[in-house]
């Protein structure tokens, strides 16, 4: 019986798959540039997850590695005219590196839950200062990458093209995320991830390096969220660090793991849909009302009420009521 | 595995001289016992004894300010919770702490995972098996939290025994079992001991539990020891006699 | 940049730092007694901010009077939210309790978005032009004004759980709510009444404010991290170390503003929010939890 649920969740998962492939042709530039939200959303909402979620570690900064990312690739791309996917490889050291420092000084000395977010934030916030005053990535004026020539193939490797091409590309990164996120949490270090998550004295109790393995989630979730940072750079062609490091950004790309839930695979990916179908549909809605601001009032009863009446997420609730429960995720 | 050793095998645990201070209060002071391979050993006295500042002392929860804990012939005073637990120690805890998000399976597959190059599955096999000996088996599936007291204390003990630990401490195993729940718990330690050779540390108050499971008694009082021998000579010793022994939970 | 230039810096920066602390004040309060970190109170500081801007435009009445309608107002919000909402979430996991009141921002901050646009505001009082002589110094009157009144409602709020009969039983509800309880007290109406002061002090904060800067929507994010950075500097819980803390960061922001580029110095107190959340997390005046 386990083994046929398991199949009809890998049979629904590669059925949205295949549609979400074909979607291009035949949906428009403006629906396919939805789509990439979501995506988008979902791939960033994975990212924090691994280290929310699956280790317990609450990071309210994670813009910080979304913009390291960006500006890694943008500026590489600008000054050197470093393909994106090398540009990647200098974004995630760097994030990684940050994560690093992070989650360091973080366990070492001792700080938790409210503290460690605050100190997430704080990092956040000086980078973003940082960059606002370093002219080599363009300071607060912002850095501005050169679009490519119009009707010009699409060139993955430099990341010019269509909407089409760009839509592909996040595609993959999420799906590959989704996977390598169900990878891990089937081995080992997910298990002991879960164990840290859950009660971390008696993880450590049981033998368990708990600082490496918190680690270990903190360079992995801010490598996989500055891959996310270098899309946006190339998708937008623009970046702030005012918008970039901001912690609206870090909120919302937290919002859409705390709706769909914490800690799920699919949580992350039922949030962004939920989020994005409540901005889509407001702006279809309200588009004279003061937009932005209907948006996120919007978003912050979504999540109040996520949190008052399901804070476990909407995936649990859903998953349940399918009945779509296989290992419990 | 030693087979023609010259040399016996060193007592499993050895404790010397151990002490501790919390800003001037000496909550244990100049405890030394000995643990023998393969045997069960109670740590018993009243409350505020020190017995379970000493079980943490050995554990690795808390540093000793003075003395010496030996671990099969290794030395592994000071050194944190993980690390003795990788030497071959295995802890329950008295307020049981399951990892309520995961399965009762998923619970023990953690401290299983340490071994077999955390391959997955033999990890679950290993939980499998030690879920049955816990007589836990049919719950492996259920969510630990859905668990009443009785068997999150079985799962308490299942997760430490996926360690394979040489040495398994007990902290308060017994409380607040109900006398059959108590003479289950016995008989799977019992059956433990004989048949794996496993050598068990416990601290207890429930008598019942110390007459029938051990082969030794060390007594505390007042940080210090006062009194130790097999349970029979213990119970009838005036200075133990004279503090407060610890009542019987019928 | 002479000696009186500094002193002039520094005389600016300690009185503008009183007002900060008593918007920290408000923040300290609810953590120490209900070990709630309120994340709204950037935004219900802004909301203080324009309900001044408000009363004076529309009504003339200058922020120093309209404090204690500004702060009462603010009380309500307070005690309200507590009581129907915040109460249920007193014992859940921490990072549950900060989303919601980050869901309670992020709501408030957007209606008023909506309602006053993004436009900064600001109020210009025949005062406002005016200085204080103390010597070589030059303090600016509404500067003086402001750290004054602040001071003067921190002694209010010393006074109020020093001697008053509410004021012991919060603070008795902060010791021990299990015992509180027992003895009688209704610990859920003390806690509304304290997150009622809280919100009342950065209310009061906001009328004085008001004075001081130009208030605009997204002012209420900066604020709530710059109350943060007071308040674990000074130590959560303290009210001493509000102040203290609240002085400090107007000092540094104020030394910093001329010693270094004035837009770099909020980098600089997040360098010290960072040193602090390593080196002494209880922060100065705070007790090792």
């Amino acid at each position: 019986m386990s083994a046929l649920l398991q199949d009809r969740r890998a049979v629904l998962l590669l059925g949205l798959l295949a549609i979400l492939a074909l979607a291009p042709l035949a949906a428009g530039d403006y629906m396919l540039s939805i789509l990439i939200t979501v995506l988008l959303q979902a791939y960033l909402g994975m990212s924090w997850n691994v280290m929310m979620g699956f280790a317990g570690q609450f990071s309210l900064g994670h813009a910080l590695y979304v913009g390291l990312g960006a500006y890694a690739g943008g500026a590489l791309f600008v000054h050197y005219g470093t393909p994106p996917w090398i540009g990647a490889f200098a974004g995630m050291a760097v994030s990684a590196a940050a994560g690093a420092v992070i989650g360091t000084l973080g366990f070492r000395f001792k700080v938790m839950g409210v503290y460690f977010a605050l100190l997430t934030i704080a990092f956040a916030e000086f980078t973003r200062v940082l960059f606002d005053h370093w002219g080599w990535v363009g300071a607060s004026s912002g850095l501005f990458l050169p679009p490519a020539p119009n009707n010009s193939p699409d060139n993955l490797w430099l990341l010019r093209g269509s909407t089409t091409m760009f839509y592909y590309v996040i595609l993959g990164m999420t799906a590959g995320a989704f996977w390598f996120c169900r990878a891990l949490l089937m081995r080992r270090i997910g298990y002991y991830w879960q164990a840290i998550r859950e009660d971390q004295d008696a993880a450590d109790a049981l033998g368990i390096d708990v600082f490496r393995n918190k680690m270990i989630a903190v360079l992995i979730s801010a490598s996989m969220t500055s891959l996310g940072g270098m899309f946006l750079a190339f998708f937008n062609n623009n970046l702030y660090p005012e918008s970039i490091f901001s912690m609206h950004r870090s909120i919302e790309l937290m919002l859409g793991t705390i709706i769909g839930g914490i800690g799920t695979l699919f949580g992350p990916i039922l949030g962004a849909v939920v989020l994005t179908a409540l901005g889509e549909g407001l702006t279809i809605l309200g588009a004279h009302i003061g937009i932005d601001g209907v948006k996120q009032i919007a978003y912050g009863i979504c999540l109040m009420l996520i949190l008052v009446l399901k804070p476990g997420g909407l995936w649990p609730w859903l998953r349940k009521l399918l009945r779509l429960e296989g290992d419990g995720r | 595995m030693n087979t023609a050793a010259p040399m016996p095998l060193p007592p499993m645990l050895v404790v010397e001289n151990l002490g501790k201070s919390f800003r001037g209060l000496r909550a244990v002071n100049a405890v030394a016992f000995t643990v023998p391979r393969g045997d069960i050993v109670a740590l018993i006295g009243p409350n505020g004894a020190g017995k379970t500042t000493t079980f943490n002392l050995i554990a690795g929860a808390l540093p000793p300010s003075d003395g010496k804990v030996v671990l099969d012939g290794e030395d592994v005073t000071g050194l944190g919770q993980a690390a003795i637990c990788r030497a071959g120690v295995g802890r329950t805890f008295q307020i049981v702490k399951p990892f309520a998000g995961l399965t009762v399976e998923e619970n023990v597959m953690v401290g299983a995972l340490r071994h077999d190059n955390g391959d997955v599955e033999k990890a679950r096999a290993a939980s499998r098996a030690i879920l049955d000996l816990l007589e836990l088996g049919d719950r492996a599936k259920d969510p630990a939290q859905t668990l009443t007291l009785p068997d999150r204390k079985r799962l308490e003990v299942a997760k430490a025994l996926a360690t394979r630990p040489k040495l398994l401490l007990l902290d308060e195993v017994m409380a607040g079992l109900r006398p059959v729940e108590c003479d289950r718990m016995v008989a799977i330690l019992t059956g433990l001991n004989r048949e794996t050779g496993l050598t068990i540390l416990l601290i207890e108050h429930v008598m019942r539990a110390v007459m029938a499971l051990s082969h030794h008694v060390v007594v505390l009082h007042h940080g210090e020891k006062i009194a130790e021998g097999t349970p029979a000579e213990v119970t009838s010793h005036p200075k133990v006699l004279e503090c407060y022994l610890g009542e019987d939970h019928e | 940049m002479d000696a009186t230039f500094f002193m002039n810096v520094i005389s600016a920066g300690l009185l503008t730092g009183l007002v900060y602390g008593l918007m920290a004040l408000g923040l300290s309060v609810i953590f120490g007694v209900m070990r709630v970190v309120n994340f709204a109170h950037g935004d219900m500081m802004v909301v203080a901010m324009y309900a001044a801007f408000l009363l004076y435009t529309k009504l003339g009445i200058e922020p120093v009077p309209a404090l204690p309608l500004v702060a009462g107002g603010l009380f309500v919000v307070g005690y309200l939210l507590q009581r129907f909402l915040i109460n249920h979430f007193l014992g859940v996991t921490e990072h549950i309790q900060f989303l919601l009141l980050l869901s309670v921002a992020m709501i408030i901050t957007n209606v008023v978005l909506m309602v006053f646009g993004p436009d900064a505001r600001n109020i210009q009082l025949d005062a406002s032009f005016e200085s204080y002589s103390l010597g070589p110094l030059v303090l600016d009157k509404v500067r003086v004004i402001a750290a004054f009144t602040a001071g003067g409602v921190a002694a209010l709020l010393w006074a109020f759980f020093r001697y008053t009969t509410t004021g012991t039983a919060i603070r008795a509800c902060a010791d021990n709510p299990v015992g509180a309880r027992v003895v009688g007290l209704n610990v859920e109406k003390l806690y509304a009444i304290t997150f009622g002061i809280g919100t009342a002090c950065v209310g009061a904060a906001g009328c004085l404010l008001l004075l001081l800067v130009d208030v605009h929507p997204h002012l209420s994010s900066d604020y709530t991290l710059l109350g943060f950075i007071i308040v674990i500097l000074g130590g959560l819980g303290s009210l001493g170390g509000a102040l203290l803390g609240g002085i400090l960061v107007g000092l540094s922001e104020a030394l910093s503003g001329v010693l270094i580029a004035p837009s770099l110095k909020s980098m600089f107190s997040f360098g010290l929010l960072i040193l602090i959340l390593l080196l002494r997390p209880q922060g100065i005046l705070g007790k090792k939890p």
